[in-house]
């Protein structure tokens, strides 16, 4: 079973098909052939690798652990190109989210040339989400043919086919699939964790059927989204119906927010990545804190979102610390440099001015 | 070619070139942080800042002097802190030179309750409540902390719309108010102070500031009291009357003049330097400034526009971003009123240096009229007041 790689005229590489055989197998020999990850070392459970042949022209990296660069309607928030290229060390995997998108589609259509040119972001590569990490959905949306996306004029009804359409338009690289992650707010029941599963699984069966038929997402990757609330039977059947589906790559999806006790969490993260093959990146939303993150990665995790650094920004706070990372949490020290020095050393009225600050304010930063 | 003529030890202006018709000419003024070609557009950074872009990308537009504004400066965070900070380009992180305004204009523009004596300016901070007395002496005071190439003198500012013997006071005042000033520059060496002719639209009045003004050593002259919402015709004449009774050899800055024609048009009656908002203001209001006048890129219309701003514009915007981008751009994200900002003020700069470049060349009579073809399309579209301004001074639109 190969697959026969033709680049046309300066354009992206399409697939040609030259043997019958199962699909399964075809499509992700096709993939295989494009991203590919190296693991180079695995500690206790952290997994140091690369990320290679991504994007339009195959030939993009990316180191992990990574995160994704943020964006909002196509857009780091606040930076221009410009100002962008004076930061160093810029995730080379760019987040667009669908929900800031959306409203765009009959223009993508008539466009054409795919989301990343649009954006002035042409030799990137794309990775396009469901949902703003910004803005936590409302719950109670979903039913088993759509999911709603919040997009900037409201509420949009997703269906698979819909969905699809979207991203022949968008023409990314990596494409969360369509799943129903509405376990979040409060006590998920083992009913509604059963639905996020078996709701997702169809989406995912539904979408890489229309994948194979668009010529225009021949060279993007699917990433399959692992659904399941805080039920651990959910998650481990969601983990491993999953990884039966030639998908890219794994998003762990569903621990946003406080609603989960952190210690389900962790386990339920770690027996999740158990289940899944070593050779695919396994993404996280909603995961921005460094200390958070870096509980993720002993768990297996390989890839972050950048919106915590946008979160930080609007409270009107900087980035400020150094971190001694203990793995074992009985004796983890974290110097915090931030607001307890600015109360020592400032004035009373600083003081006094940093306590009415956000309450959000978390120790890496100060104000 | 004439050789650099010494305005001030801070300052000195070479005509490089004037156009043998009109009154225009291309300098080069030398300031203490680096020369500045003129005719020169001046973008203003009110408040330590060039809304929504970066010094660095200031500069790499090719900017070489922009404005800081002592009022909102002097208020916040005040001349102490800047002074610490190695003054205003320490502050800012801005290596060319950097003009202050004396505070006057926000003080009649944005302060509802301000009374005008002898004094000074005596009003209510909107920053915190307290009452400010604002004199002669206490504007060159902060100017001379935030350490700008030229600093303009604390003038009683009146609106250009208003008649009557206010207006002699004010012109009388702005006399009196500049010796003050003169006397109170406490680094002539480093810091260029420039006086601001008034006398609103009345010719006598303006003719009498001028003749007195000119008297004084500084090293160049701002024409004020303009810009304001009068006529046009009458502003035009204002401009060539100042310029006739200013000397050639220090600089003219026109202040708060910005619109294209504008610029266009002073230029040829003999100005040198301008400021003003409006570029970078509208930029922020979704408006792109084009050569054929300018694109609400906000609006519905430009959805599915492809192409850039300007096709012939070389700006990292128009490089990069259609406008079809910047308009789904426009309506959640704030880096879209900086990329707008980036191409205005590039489009501005563009403009002045075209402007400079064609009376380098001998050809500026033709590049005005070049220049208003592409704004307005044919001759019933043009102006009026600026035909009239420009056949003033021998150039004829066809």
């Amino acid at each position: 079973m190969t697959c026969r790689v033709l680049i046309g005229p300066g354009k992206r590489a399409a697939y040609v098909r030259e043997a019958a055989g199962a699909s399964q197998d075809l499509h992700a020999a096709c993939q295989l052939t494009s991203m590919k990850l190296s693991l180079s070392k695995v500690v206790s459970g952290c997994r140091l690798g690369t990320l290679t042949n991504l994007g339009k022209n195959g030939v993009q990296t990316m180191e992990l652990p990574g995160c994704l660069l943020y964006t909002k309607t196509g857009s780091p928030p606040h930076l221009t190109h410009d100002t962008l290229q004076a930061i160093k060390g810029v995730p080379a995997v760019v987040q667009l989210t669908l929900s800031t998108l959306v409203e765009l589609h009959e223009v993508l259509e008539e466009y054409k040339e795919g989301i990343g040119k649009f954006i002035g972001m042409p030799e990137s590569v794309l990775y396009c989400s469901l949902h703003d990490p910004g803005s936590p959905c409302p719950s109670g949306y979903n039913n088993n043919k759509t999911v709603s996306i919040w997009g900037y004029g409201g509420r949009m009804e997703m269906t698979g086919s819909k969905f699809m359409s979207m991203q022949r338009a968008l023409q990314p690289d990596w494409i969360q699939c369509l799943s129903d992650g509405d376990t979040i707010s409060g006590e998920t029941s083992r009913k509604r964790a059963k639905k996020s599963v078996d709701r997702s699984l169809s989406f995912l069966d539904e979408c890489l059927q229309l994948q194979e038929k668009s010529p225009e997402l021949q060279g993007s990757v699917m990433v399959g989204v692992i659904e399941g609330g805080d039920m651990l039977e959910e998650r481990l059947r969601s983990a491993r119906e999953t990884a039966k589906r030639p998908v890219g790559g794994f998003l762990l999806d569903g621990f946003q927010g406080q609603a989960m006790a952190k210690e389900t969490k962790l386990k339920l993260m770690a027996s999740v990545t158990a289940e899944l093959p070593e050779d695919k990146p396994r993404l996280i939303h909603g995961i921005g804190k460094p200390d958070e993150v870096l509980e993720c990665i002993e768990r297996g995790v390989d890839v972050f979102e950048s919106f915590y650094p946008y979160q930080v920004t609007e409270r009107g706070c900087a980035l400020s610390f150094s971190y001694d990372y203990n793995p074992d949490p009985e004796a983890a020290v974290i110097k915090q440099n931030g607001i307890q020095d600015a109360g020592k050393n400032g004035t009373e009225k600083d003081i006094n001015e940093t306590s009415k600050a956000d309450p959000e304010i978390t120790s890496f930063e100060i104000f | 070619m004439a050789a650099p003529s010494s305005c001030g030890p801070a300052l000195s202006l070479r005509v490089v070139a004037e156009c043998g018709l009109s009154k225009a000419r291309a300098c080069e003024l030398r300031l203490p942080h680096g020369p500045v070609p003129s005719p020169v557009f001046m973008p203003v950074g009110t408040q330590g800042t060039m809304k929504g872009i970066t010094a660095r990308q200031l500069e790499a537009l090719g900017c070489r002097i922009c404005l800081g504004n002592t009022y909102h400066l002097g208020m916040r965070p005040g001349p102490e802190l800047i002074k610490q900070a190695n003054g205003l380009h320490g502050f800012m992180n801005w290596p060319q030179s950097l003009l202050t305004d004396s505070g006057g204009f926000q003080m009649v523009s944005l302060v509802e309750l301000s009374e005008v004596t002898e004094e000074g300016v005596r009003f209510r901070s909107p920053y915190d409540g307290e009452e400010i007395l604002l004199t002669p002496e206490k504007s060159i005071e902060i100017q001379n902390a935030l350490g700008s190439d030229i600093m303009m003198q604390l003038d009683d500012v009146v609106s250009s719309t208003v008649r009557g013997p206010r207006v002699e006071e004010a012109m009388y005042r702005s006399i009196r108010w500049l010796d003050r000033c003169i006397a109170a520059n406490s680094k002539p060496d480093q810091q260029n102070l420039f006086a601001i002719v008034q006398g609103g639209l009345d010719p006598a009045l303006r003719t009498k500031c001028l003749e007195e003004m000119t008297q004084r050593d500084v090293p160049g002259f701002a024409i004020g009291g303009l810009s304001g919402g009068e006529a046009k015709d009458r502003f035009w004449r204002m401009v060539t009357l100042s310029t006739d009774r200013l000397p050639r050899g220090k600089p003219r800055y026109l202040m708060g003049v910005g619109y294209a024609t504008d610029l266009v048009v002073c230029v040829a009656l003999g100005c040198d330097m301008f400021d003003c908002v409006f570029p970078t203001r509208t930029a922020r209001f979704g408006s792109a400034l084009v050569p054929w006048g300018s694109l609400p890129v906000k609006n519905k219309q430009f959805a599915k526009d492809f192409r850039p701003i300007d096709e012939n514009c070389d700006c990292p915007t128009c490089r990069r971003y259609s406008r079809a981008f910047l308009h789904a751009l426009f309506r959640s994200e704030t880096a879209a009123m900086h990329l707008l900002t980036v191409h205005n003020i590039a489009y501005q700069l563009n403009l002045m240096r075209s402007i400079r470049e064609s009376i380098v060349e001998q050809r500026f009579p033709q590049f005005v009229r070049d220049f208003m073809r592409t704004m307005y399309g044919s001759r019933e579209r043009y102006p009026p007041w600026a035909m009239e301004a420009l056949a003033s001074v021998n150039i004829t639109l066809e």
